[in-house]
């Protein structure tokens, strides 16, 4: 179990001031002056030994992402910090916001150190109204305190932040759909390549990162890429903030060590599932986009990037779904279609038409009132959706379906069964 | 996007920014780098449907598009993206009820039937005094407080059927309820209080 000694947010439940006073307290903005005077290369370089990948989901080591910046450039460069937390399953950068703003605003001072960079936007989700009112109030603490702006932190280095916020749309956590937003466009997500470090915000190179990834970059750089590496397994190191939602006895949100055991974060931090772990039926283990597991799976998987992919899931953004034998398996997943038919933004044709599609059969098989070769072409259609858009959305909507099928498929068979013969009897 | 019903709106001929607004709005504007005014649109967007309560008619769209020297098609194709953007009038009391897996899994369809009952109306319409409006939105990013509506700016979370329909009679009454879990949980902790983060020496200053 991890100690509160080794936690980043340590006022994760805002029990204790979130303002400029209270964070001090806690230790943020502690020699920040000396951590920018030993340079950009020293930042990247601690952040790759660290191990930090990053938290929005995908996973790229985050010291790499940063080394891509131009060391010379004409033109503006931009951090952009991702915080359109809209991942169902997905809570912890709404913590970080309104209980620890003071970790995410240095952490975009000495990430933009890190990269070169002077101007950095914060594009926050329309529906976190307070959350934006804390984070705009940590920002101009930290400017009256001298600790962002001309000669930040008396370093010398000049850094300007400010807070956009969108107005409800999913599909504006995607990188390049967010940069359209933020250079105010529908949010359709851009053609790669060109990647953001080249051409990003206003054509200017760009880096996009989550409000976890850059949260905690502060904290590394203070205590060490050591430390942080001590927690997780190679290649997963670190800690993370988890969500815990769903059929549990006590849903929260922790922070705890990388490749901790899915049974052991449950059982220690959520009060264990709803009638015990046996009356598990399945989790999603990285919010709404990764497939789902079976309790066989639960039982021993490790949460991080690696041993959740070898089991045909994600890490993602570590929101854990849990659902005992309650539930309606095929309805949650057939709720997830709706979803991203709702949030699909339209521009590629298999997205478009595919999650609607999608949707509508998941609609039948959850009644069962479909023929068992359907379940077949739902997922040939996953397949045909799946890597054929410009963005990972189509990705996502296919993954749950896919993970559905794979687990879950005698439950769909029955289905049609029951309601073939049903439908038999009433005709007799 | 309003997308509830396809009725005509009855569009108001005019629309201005109040003084108070106007200097907000032109704060957003200079935080984007000259010529790239069009970044705050949706800012200003957001500026003109709070100052109309709560909805966004057309010529507030031409204001701020002119505003912001970008063709009026544009700022439009922008109002009909985003879901927070209200294309006709709302309630007074603006419910959006999150029932994505996660709140469902928690029972979002009580708090649903719950609304539904109390209020009289379905998903998509507004009482006939004009107090309260119901819609169905996607995933809030309060999971771990499920299940969740929204209330105009604020998050009521950890409600059932019951807490819902105090929720409405309260703000029947005129009262403001205070946001956050309905239970009384201090945040994301979990119920009983939180476990972790508990080390007093850790966490500075007490408010």
């Amino acid at each position: 179990m991890l100690s509160d000694k080794d936690r980043i947010f340590t006022n994760l439940y805002g029990l204790h001031d979130w303002h400029l006073p209270g964070a001090l307290a806690r230790g943020d903005w502690d020699g920040t002056k000396d951590l920018i005077l030993k340079g950009r290369d020293w930042i990247v370089n601690e952040v790759k030994n660290s191990g930090l990948r990053g938290r929005g989901g995908a996973g790229f080591p985050t010291g790499v992402k940063w080394s891509f910046m131009p060391k010379q450039s004409d033109r503006p460069t931009y951090l952009v910090v991702n915080a359109d937390e809209s991942e169902p399953g997905t809570c912890k950068d709404r913590d970080i916001i309104r209980h620890d703003p003071q970790k995410l605003v240095e952490g975009c001072l000495l990430a933009s150190v890190g990269m070169g960079v002077h101007h950095c936007y914060i594009y926050i989700r329309g529906e976190f109204v307070n959350e934006a009112k804390h984070l705009e109030t940590a920002i101009e603490e930290a400017y009256a305190a001298g600790l962002i702006g001309k000669n930040a932190c008396g370093s010398g280095y000049d850094f300007e932040l400010y807070l956009h916020r969108g107005a409800g749309a999913y599909i504006c956590g995607e990188e390049t759909a967010l940069l359209e937003s933020l250079e105010g466009k529908k949010g359709q997500p851009r053609l790669k390549p060109p990647f953001p470090a080249a051409v990003g915000l206003y054509g200017c190179p760009t880096t996009v990162n989550n409000v976890e990834t850059i949260a905690v970059a502060p904290t590394i750089l203070r205590r060490g890429a050591s430390w942080f590496a001590g927690f997780g397994r190679p290649k997963n190191e670190g800690t993370k903030v988890y969500c815990i939602s769903g059929h549990v006895e006590k849903p929260c949100n922790v922070e705890e060590a990388m490749s901790i055991p899915l049974r052991e974060l449950i059982d220690t931090y959520a009060g264990g599932v709803r009638g015990g772990w046996d009356n598990l039926l399945g989790i999603i283990p990285g919010g709404s986009s990764v497939p789902v597991i079976p309790k066989s799976i639960c039982d021993t998987v490790l949460m991080d990037f690696d041993a959740l992919r070898d089991v045909k899931s994600g890490l993602g953004t570590a929101a854990v779904i849990v659902m005992d034998k309650s539930t309606d398996i095929v309805k949650a997943i057939a709720r997830l279609s709706q979803f991203y038919k709702h949030e699909s933004c339209g521009q590629c044709t298999p997205c478009r038409e595919g999650t609607g599609w999608l949707w509508r059969v998941m609609e039948r098989m959850v009644k069962g009132n479909a023929s068992v070769e359907e379940i077949d072409a739902l997922l040939d259609v996953s397949y045909q959706i799946e890597g054929h858009t410009i963005c990972a959305l189509g990705d996502a909507a296919a993954w749950p379906v896919q993970g559905l099928i794979r687990h879950f498929r005698p439950e769909m068979e029955r289905r049609i069964k029951e309601y073939r013969e049903a439908a038999a009897r009433r005709a007799a | 996007m309003s997308e509830a019903n396809d009725a005509p709106v009855e569009q108001p001929a005019s629309f201005a920014f109040t003084p108070a607004n106007l200097a907000k709005a032109k704060a957003y504007i200079a935080k984007y780098p000259s010529g790239r005014q069009a970044s705050a649109v949706l800012a200003l967007l957001d500026l003109a449907q709070r100052q109309h309560d709560n909805w966004l008619p057309r010529a507030a769209m031409d204001v701020v598009a002119d505003m912001l020297h970008m063709p009026r098609i544009r700022v439009y194709e922008v109002a009909t993206f985003y879901s927070m953007v209200n294309l006709r009038p709302v309630g007074k009391h603006f419910f959006q009820i999150c029932t994505t897996t996660p709140c469902w899994l928690r029972g979002s369809d009580e708090v649903v039937k719950a609304c539904e009952k109390k209020l009289g109306i379905t998903i998509g319409e507004t009482t006939p005094d004009g107090l309260f409006t119901l819609t169905e939105v996607e995933c809030l990013g309060a999971c771990v407080n499920a299940p969740i509506i929204q209330v105009n700016d604020d998050f009521y979370e950890d409600l059932d059927g019951p807490a819902t329909e105090r929720l409405i009679e309260a703000l029947k009454r005129g009262e403001t309820p205070k946001p956050g879990s309905v239970i009384g949980r201090q945040t994301s902790a979990p119920v009983g209080g939180p476990q972790t983060l508990t080390d007093p020496s850790l966490a500075g200053v007490k408010r």
